[in-house]
C-alpha cells in the first residue's frame, strides 16, 4: 500500500452554532489525485481552510506524512457550544499558521483568485521561493545572497517555462486573462516545492474546452513534479476524468467516498445533487 | 529583444544595460550634488538666496528620510501606521541626551541638578582624536543609539499593535505617539528628558566640519545628506530583496501570502522595526537640524504633514517621497511664504506690490487647495508607485518627439 500523505482524522470545524464540518475523515495516498465535491456550501472550502491552518478546526486531527500537524478538542467557549461528535477523544491541542503548513510542504490555491496584483507574474512566483531562504534579514537586504536570489530566479524561470507563462513574466498580475491567472496560481503554489497540492476549484469560470485542458494540465503537472493532488470541483467531467478516488459532502458530513464509478452511482450522492424526493 | 555579448562573454538584455548606466547616473548625481553641497557651505558667498536655499536642503534631505521610512511600512507593507512623530520624538531625544556636552548639563538641566547622564559621546571621543572628528564619529554613533532606541520601542510596542489590522493599527500607533509625547514631558523623568524643558547645547549640524591640511570644510549641509542617502539606499535594497516582495506580498493579499509560506507576524514586525529605526535617525537629524529639541512640538500634525509628503509623492515610490518631500518644504518654507508678508514680491525688480490678504496665515489657506487640487486630480502622487528611472524619462522624451513629429506630418500632409 502507498504512503499516506494527508489523514484527517473526525476533524468537525463549528463557527458558533453552525457546524460547517461535521466530524470528517479523509486519506489522500501518495501520488494520487482525489477529490472533494458536494453541493454549494457543504464545507468544501472550510476543510481546505482547516487542513491549511486558516482555521484551527473545533475537533479532531489532522496528520501530514505522518506528522501531527493540527490537533484541537472543544475547550474554553465551544465546550458548551459544542454539538458535533468525538468529545473527549482528542486531548491535545496542536496549532500552527498557514506559513507553517506552508513549509511542511502542503500548498494551495484559492476559490477567487487571490495574486499579488500590482506584482509582476515573475515576481509572484518568487515570493513563493522566500521562505525556502536560508539568507538572514541583512545579507538579504544587503543583497549579499546573489547566489541564492540567482537560483530562485532560475529556479521560478524554469516553472514558469513549463507552465507556458514565460512569456508574461513581466506583466502586472492583475491585467493577465482569466485562465492565465489561474495557472499562475498554480504556478506561484508549485513554486513552494508542495509535496501535497491542494487546488479549490481550479476550474471555475473555465469553459468545457478549458476545462478539458485543465484535466490534462493537474495530471501533467502531478508527474512532472511527483505530486500529491487534492482537489475541490463542480465540473464533474473533470472530477470524473482525474480523479482516482472520490470524497462527497454534504451539509459538512462525509456522505460517500470510493472510485469515480461507485460514486457515480451511489444514490446518497444522487439525493444530495438532486435532492430527496418528497414521496418516499 | 537584441542581446549584446559584454566582455566577459556573458549575454546582457538592453534591461541590464539600462539598469547599469542608471546605477551610473545615479552615482554621479550624487557625486555632483555632495560637490555643489560643500561649495554652498564653504566656498559661495552666503546671500538671502543661500540662506533660503541652505535650511530647505538641509530639512528636505531630513524629510526624504522620515517620507521614505513611513513608505516603507504603508506603502510596502500596507501597514497603516501614524507613529511617525512618536518614533521621531524618541530619536530626537536619544540623539539630544548622548551628545549635550558634561560642561552644558548644568546649564541645559537646570531644573533637575544637572540631569542624569552626565557624559556627552562626541565630546569623549573628540578627546581621543580631535574635536572635529570627534564631533563627527561622536553625532554618527549618536545618530544609530537613537535609531536603535527608537526600533526597540517600537518592537515593544509591535507586538501588541501589530496584531491589528488598517484603520486599528493607525489609531493605535497614533496613540502610542500622542502617549510618548506626553511621557517625554513626565517631570519625573526629568532627570534624563529635562521635562518640558528644551533640551539644547548639543552637536548639531555646524559642528560638523573636517579639517585637512590646516583648512577646516565645514560639512554642515552634506552631513544630513550623507546619512539620509545611505538610509535611503539601505531601504532601497531592501524593497528589492526577497524580503521586499515578501512585504509587498503581505501588501497584496495578506490571506495568500501566508499561503505562501510567509510569516505575517515576523515580516510585519521587521517591517515595522526598519521603519521606525529611520524614523529615530530622522528625528536625530532633525534635532541636529532644529539646535533645540522638545517634546510638545512633535504633534500628531507633524505625522500627517509626513503623511502627505508620501501621498503627494505616490505611494510605493521611495524617489516621488523624496521629491514630494523637497518640493514641499521647499513651498511650506521658501517659495510661498511670501503670501505671509503681505507683499507680491516684484520679480522685475520695482517695489513690492502691497496685497491686502497676504497676512498671517494666507500661505497656510494656498498650501490647502494646492494639496486638494493634488489629491484630487493626481491621487496616484507625482509618481504613482513607479521608481524614477532613466527609461521611463527617455520614454517619456521619446513619446512626446514622437507626438511632435507625428503632428508635422500631419500638417505636411495639409
Amino acid at each position: 500500500m502507498s504512503k499516506n500523505v494527508l489523514r484527517v482524522q473526525d476533524v468537525t470545524m463549528q463557527f458558533g452554532g453552525v457546524v460547517a464540518v461535521d466530524n470528517l475523515s479523509m486519506e489522500v495516498n501518495e501520488g494520487e489525485i482525489v477529490s472533494l465535491i458536494g453541493p454549494n456550501g457543504a464545507g468544501k472550502t472550510t476543510a481546505f481552510n482547516t487542513i491549511t491552518g486558516v482555521y484551527a478546526p473545533t475537533n479532531g486531527e489532522i496528520y501530514f506524512n505522518g506528522e501531527l500537524i493540527v490537533s484541537n478538542h472543544p475547550h474554553g467557549k465551544m465546550k458548551k457550544l459544542y454539538a458535533g461528535q468525538n468529545n473527549g477523544k482528542y486531548k491535545k491541542i496542536v496549532e500552527h499558521t498557514p506559513d507553517f503548513i506552508a513549509k511542511k510542504g502542503i500548498a494551495r490555491t484559492f476559490q477567487n483568485i487571490r495574486l499579488f496584483k500590482s506584482m509582476t507574474v515573475f515576481d509572484n512566483v518568487l515570493v513563493a521561493k522566500h521562505m525556502r531562504r536560508s539568507s538572514n534579514f541583512f545579507s538579504a537586504s544587503l543583497h549579499l545572497n546573489a547566489k541564492e536570489e540567482k537560483k530562485m530566479r532560475e529556479e521560478c524561470l524554469e516553472l514558469l517555462r513549463i507552465l507556458g507563462l514565460e512569456d508574461v513574466k513581466g506583466e502586472i498580475a492583475s491585467n493577465l486573462p482569466y485562465g492565465k491567472q489561474r495557472h499562475l496560481e498554480i504556478a506561484r503554489a508549485l513554486a513552494t516545492n508542495p509535496s501535497l497540492l491542494l487546488l479549490d476549484e481550479p476550474a471555475a469560470g473555465m469553459n468545457p474546452q478549458e476545462t478539458d485542458e485543465l484535466t490534462a494540465f493537474i495530471k501533467d503537472i502531478r508527474d512532472k513534479f511527483s505530486l500529491t493532488v487534492f482537489v475541490i470541483e463542480h465540473h464533474m467531467n473533470l472530477v470524473m476524468d482525474i480523479s482516482d478516488r472520490i470524497y462527497v459532502i454534504d451539509f459538512g458530513k462525509l456522505i460517500s467516498h470510493g472510485t469515480p464509478e461507485e460514486v457515480q452511482n451511489d444514490p446518497k450522492v444522487i439525493d444530495a445533487y438532486l435532492g430527496v424526493s418528497e414521496d418516499e | 529583444m537584441t542581446k549584446t555579448v559584454d566582455n566577459k562573454n556573458r549575454l546582457v538584455t538592453p534591461k541590464e544595460k539600462s539598469k547599469k548606466l542608471g546605477l551610473l547616473t545615479a552615482i554621479l548625481f550624487l557625486i555632483g550634488l555632495y560637490a555643489v553641497l560643500i561649495a554652498l557651505d564653504n566656498f559661495i558667498k552666503p546671500s538671502t538666496f543661500t540662506l533660503m536655499l541652505i535650511p530647505v536642503l538641509k530639512k528636505g534631505a531630513i524629510y526624504s528620510l522620515v517620507c521614505v521610512s513611513m513608505n516603507l511600512l504603508n506603502g510596502f507593507t500596507g501597514l497603516f501606521s501614524l507613529g511617525q512623530a512618536g518614533f521621531m520624538l524618541i530619536g530626537g531625544y536619544v540623539y539630544a541626551i548622548f551628545s549635550i556636552p558634561a560642561s552644558q548639563h548644568p546649564a541645559v538641566y537646570q531644573y533637575f541638578d544637572g540631569g542624569l547622564i552626565k557624559f556627552s559621546i562626541p565630546e569623549l571621543l573628540g578627546k581621543v582624536i580631535g574635536e572635529n572628528a570627534g564631533n563627527f564619529i561622536g553625532a554618527i554613533i549618536c545618530i544609530i543609539i537613537a535609531g536603535i532606541i527608537a526600533a526597540v520601542f517600537a518592537a515593544l510596542i509591535g507586538i501588541p499593535v501589530l496584531r491589528l489590522k488598517s484603520d486599528y493599527l493607525a489609531i493605535a500607533t497614533l496613540g502610542f505617539a500622542e502617549i510618548l509625547r506626553a511621557f517625554f514631558q513626565w517631570n519625573a523623568l526629568g532627570k534624563i528628558t529635562n521635562g518640558s524643558n528644551l533640551l539644547r547645547k548639543y552637536t548639531n549640524f555646524s559642528d560638523m566640519k573636517i579639517e585637512i591640511g590646516g583648512n577646516v570644510i565645514k560639512l554642515g549641509t552634506l552631513f544630513p545628506f550623507l546619512i539620509a542617502t545611505i538610509c535611503i539606499v539601505f531601504v532601497f535594497l531592501l524593497i528589492n530583496s526577497t524580503y521586499g516582495r515578501a512585504f509587498k506580498a503581505i501588501r497584496d493579499d495578506e490571506v495568500s501570502a501566508e499561503a505562501m509560506g510567509i510569516n505575517l507576524f515576523k515580516h510585519k514586525m521587521i517591517s515595522f522595526v526598519v521603519s521606525s529605526f529611520f524614523a529615530g535617525v530622522g528625528g536625530a537629524l532633525l534635532a541636529m537640524f532644529q539646535t533645540t529639541i522638545q517634546a510638545s512640538a512633535f504633534m500628531s500634525a507633524m505625522t500627517y504633514e509626513i503623511l502627505l509628503m508620501v501621498v503627494i509623492g505616490g505611494i510605493g515610490s521611495i524617489s516621488g517621497s523624496c521629491i514630494a518631500a523637497f518640493l514641499y518644504i521647499a513651498c511650506s518654507e521658501w517659495w510661498l511664504r511670501f503670501l505671509d508678508s503681505g507683499y507680491l514680491p516684484n520679480i522685475f525688480g520695482g517695489e513690492n506690490i502691497a496685497v491686502p490678504f497676504f497676512r498671517d496665515g494666507f500661505r497656510k489657506v494656498v498650501f490647502s487647495v494646492i494639496i486638494m487640487i493634488i489629491v484630487l486630480f493626481f491621487s496616484k502622487g507625482i509618481m504613482g508607485d513607479k521608481e524614477l528611472s532613466l527609461s521611463r524619462i527617455a520614454g517619456k522624451f521619446r513619446r512626446k518627439k514622437k507626438a511632435a513629429a507625428s503632428a508635422g506630418q500631419e500638417v505636411q500632409s495639409k
